[in-house]
């Protein structure tokens, strides 16, 4: 007794594989639908890695309050707003990627891309600028901090924080970038098409993500009152 | 059955026909394959080396505890004996162990996909596995780990040795584990056979959702809180430490965030297993299979609010406890859901004592004694008197160890066909199967009493008064050794004879049975379409079958 029947499935007969469709999906449906829950659970699980720090950053402000109120004033708010505003505008260049890719305007999607690429540059130039003046004036984390001249004791924990989040964030920014890289090489190459734009569109989405951490980030350690 | 004799001589190169395990030949082929069955059973071999490993220390341990003072050991290499048990079992055999292996291997076919969604990503996961195994490992040149699995701060962050390197191993396990989770979770929701809705899910892939849930939203809080406590050995950070502001308490709470979802990462799957295997056994339709399924989704999410009952005693408001302590009661309610329906189940079927059938029901006694026992520990005023002796040993081993591991043979002994296309010596399992019941119950119930009359864990010497009992525990244990190894000879002895085993050879239900033993690299010649549930066991009317087959096919 079958317990089940079979169809043939059309793979077998005709071997139309459009470009970028691996094996094991039925279409380019079910592959971008996939690879977008997968991307979102990947996102999930970043939330929860930075929540992490966020929850242990809340406690140790509500034990040290003073210590963080005084540290914070070691940062420049007006560098944390330049780079906040440089995220915005990249975001914005990434749709207008996104948007590209899906309508197979290839030209704006590799100019759409460079621009965030520089844009995420241009981030990670204003942090070279902060972290060397921190660097300068012993603004460290840990037992590595050697501010002179300090009011308030244990702002160390700030720094701590401050490099820890900040630091990640770097990080992940960096990934970014490479990641961007990745794509503006394979939309010179010609793999992306009003068909098949996944890859852009998951990229977007990360893109998305450290751009929203960071607009926590930034009032949590500049604007501290 | 008309699928099996169907050539198809197009396809993607020679190997796509051909089994799985043939198709390719060489370890170069193994090592870069994207296949899920062969990453499976990389899993597979790499979690049994592993339970090997641990499974020695474990009785070193034991050995130990022969006599009170020295027996085999000084007090700081029991220390690390211990640690090293713990981290192994917990990071690199039980919580891959399920999944990892058989459900990488299983999931697809019970879907009646070719393949994961994410193939690559599924061979990062392994080697990403393989890199954090080697670096637990090597915390043995680096002095050693001695603040036992749980890396407690403020000890943990002062002591010496590896435990940097070992609490990175964890971190970077954690991301083997969410890959899995990722993979399986959007396998699940677009790689199933057409026809197949959720309801038509087999139970196992409900426990392996469950499961992916819990690695996906835990496992980043144990990654950021182990970088945490890195970055407080490296830097002194402060948030950890008392001297420097920070709070160990914290830590904890971090930690068993993670941690205690992690149980239910190690349980969930073993009862997914356990949901397979009765209904086949019992030749019965599973009783309130939505309750099973959605009882799996209740503990992982319940399992999310019960972390704190591990700090009853490390100082916490007496409400807040009282909260936890209910949930905990609360989440027990799931559990026994599961095995009453299991129960009722078997009752009144057709039951047949195969290997597998056997583990299932040693799953059912040892599973039902550990969630018992876990009552005694959430009661607030019990916890007081029993925390952190070998009462909760007991109770931890019954659960995450026996179960987990019962459960795990189980599947082994039921897929195994399916895997390799042989048969083992059923006889022989049988016996194996009743050794390892037998030499688990006489190693860990004894630990029940003396935890009750105040052993505490974790300690090298122990009064007199309780050496009866740890011998008895360490014969136990050498009971135990020896089937687990007569089970593990059983298994690979199969392996020398020829392949042949008929591709259902349990008479199961689901879409793996309809695929060769062993399957070929693209599972199924073509998409299985589903024509019934799961678990149905009712006689069917053969016209209805005859009619829907044409149906489709032409």
């Amino acid at each position: 007794m079958s317990q089940s029947t079979t169809v043939p499935s059309q793979d077998h007969h005709e071997h139309a594989h459009p470009p970028g469709l691996q094996h094991h999906f039925i279409d380019m449906r079910q592959q971008f639908e996939a690879s977008k829950i997968g991307m979102w659970l990947f996102l999930v699980t970043e939330v929860l890695l930075f929540g992490g720090l966020f929850v242990g950053y809340g406690i140790m402000h509500s034990k040290h309050p003073e210590a963080f109120i005084a540290a914070h004033t070691h940062l420049d708010w007006r560098l944390g707003a330049l780079n906040t505003i440089v995220l915005l505008v990249s975001s914005f260049t990434m749709v207008m990627g996104v948007w590209a890719a899906q309508t197979g305007q290839k030209k704006k999607l590799i100019g759409y891309l460079t621009t965030t690429f520089l844009l995420a540059g241009a981030f990670m130039v204003v942090k070279y600028i902060e972290y060397s003046h921190k660097f300068h004036e012993g603004l460290l984390p840990g037992k590595f901090y050697a501010h002179q001249g300090d009011t308030v004791p244990g702002q160390f924990m700030f720094f701590s924080f401050y490099f820890m989040m900040t630091g990640l964030h770097g990080i992940h920014v960096l990934l970014g970038m490479v990641a961007i890289a990745w794509l503006i090489w394979r939309a010179q190459k010609g793999h992306f098409s009003s068909q098949y734009y996944g890859p852009v569109d998951m990229v977007g989405l990360y893109w998305h993500l450290v751009d929203l951490i960071w607009i926590y980030l930034f009032p949590l350690m500049y604007l501290l009152t | 059955m008309a699928s099996e004799n169907v050539m198809h001589a197009n396809g993607h190169g020679a190997g796509a026909h051909a089994d799985y395990l043939d198709s390719t030949k060489g370890l170069w082929s193994w090592l870069t394959t994207v296949d899920h069955k062969r990453i499976g059973l990389m899993y597979l071999w790499s979690v049994v080396f592993f339970m090997i490993t641990g499974g020695l220390l474990a009785l070193l341990i034991r050995l130990e505890l022969l006599t009170p003072g020295p027996t085999i050991m000084d007090a700081e290499l029991y220390n690390r004996a211990f640690t090293l048990h713990g981290a192994i079992m917990t990071f690199l055999v039980i919580i891959p162990g399920i999944p990892a292996a058989l459900g990488n291997f299983i999931l697809p076919l019970l879907l009646g996909a070719k393949d994961v969604a994410f193939p690559r990503l599924n061979l990062t996961s392994y080697y990403i596995y393989v890199v954090g195994a080697l670096m637990a490992l090597s915390t043995l040149i680096l002095g050693g780990v001695d603040t036992g699995w749980t890396f407690y701060t403020p000890y943990s962050s002062t002591t010496g040795g590896g435990v940097s390197m070992m609490v990175l191993a964890a971190f970077v396990l954690g991301f083997s584990s969410i890959f899995t989770g990722v993979n399986f979770i959007a396998t699940i929701h677009k790689m199933r056979a057409p026809g197949m809705g959720w309801f038509e899910l087999p139970l196992f892939a409900w426990g392996m959702y469950a499961t992916a849930l819990i690695q996906i939203l835990a496992t980043p809080v144990l990654g950021i809180t182990l970088l945490l406590l890195v970055m407080e050995r490296v830097l002194s950070v402060g948030i950890f430490d008392p001297n420097l502001g920070g709070d160990p308490v914290l830590f904890q709470h971090f930690f068993w965030f993670y941690s205690h979802p992690a149980v239910y990462i190690m349980i969930l799957p073993a009862m997914a297993i356990i949901s397979e295997v009765i209904p086949v056994f019992s030749k019965k339709t599973i009783f309130g299979y939505k309750a099973i399924a959605f009882s799996s989704v209740a503990i992982a999410l319940l399992g999310f609010l019960v972390w704190a009952h591990h700090m009853f005693t490390a100082g916490m408001s007496l409400f807040a406890g009282a909260i936890f302590s209910f949930i905990t009661f609360f989440i027990a309610v799931p559990s026994a859901i599961k095995v009453f329906n299991w129960i009722a189940t078997m009752w009144r079927g057709s039951i047949s004592m195969k290997a597998p059938m056997i583990h299932a029901i040693n799953f059912l006694l040892i599973f039902t004694i550990g969630g018992l026992t876990g009552l005694f520990l959430a009661a607030l005023s019990t916890d007081v008197h029993l925390h952190d002796t070998y009462f909760v040993v007991a109770h931890f081993h019954y659960v995450m160890a026996g179960s987990n591991m019962i459960a795990l043979l189980a599947g082994l002994h039921y897929w195994w066909p399916k895997m390799f296309g042989r048969m083992y010596n059923e006889r022989m399992a049988a016996i194996a199967a009743a050794l390892i019941f037998i030499g688990f119950n006489a190693t860990f119930l004894p630990q029940f009493l003396m935890g009750s009359r105040g052993m505490p864990r974790r300690y090298y010497n122990y009064l007199e008064q309780f050496q009866e009992l740890h011998v008895l525990s360490t014969i136990g244990s050498w009971i135990l050794a020896f089937g687990l190894f007569m089970c593990l000879a059983v298994l690979l002895a199969s392996l020398r004879g020829k392949k042949g085993v008929a591709s259902n050879p349990w008479g199961g239900k689901t879409l793996e049975w309809e695929a060769l033993s062993p399957p070929i690299t693209h599972n199924f010649e073509d998409t299985p379409v589903l024509v019934h549930g799961p678990y149905d066991y009712r006689p069917q009317p053969v016209p209805v079958v005859v009619e829907r087959e044409q149906g489709v096919t032409h």
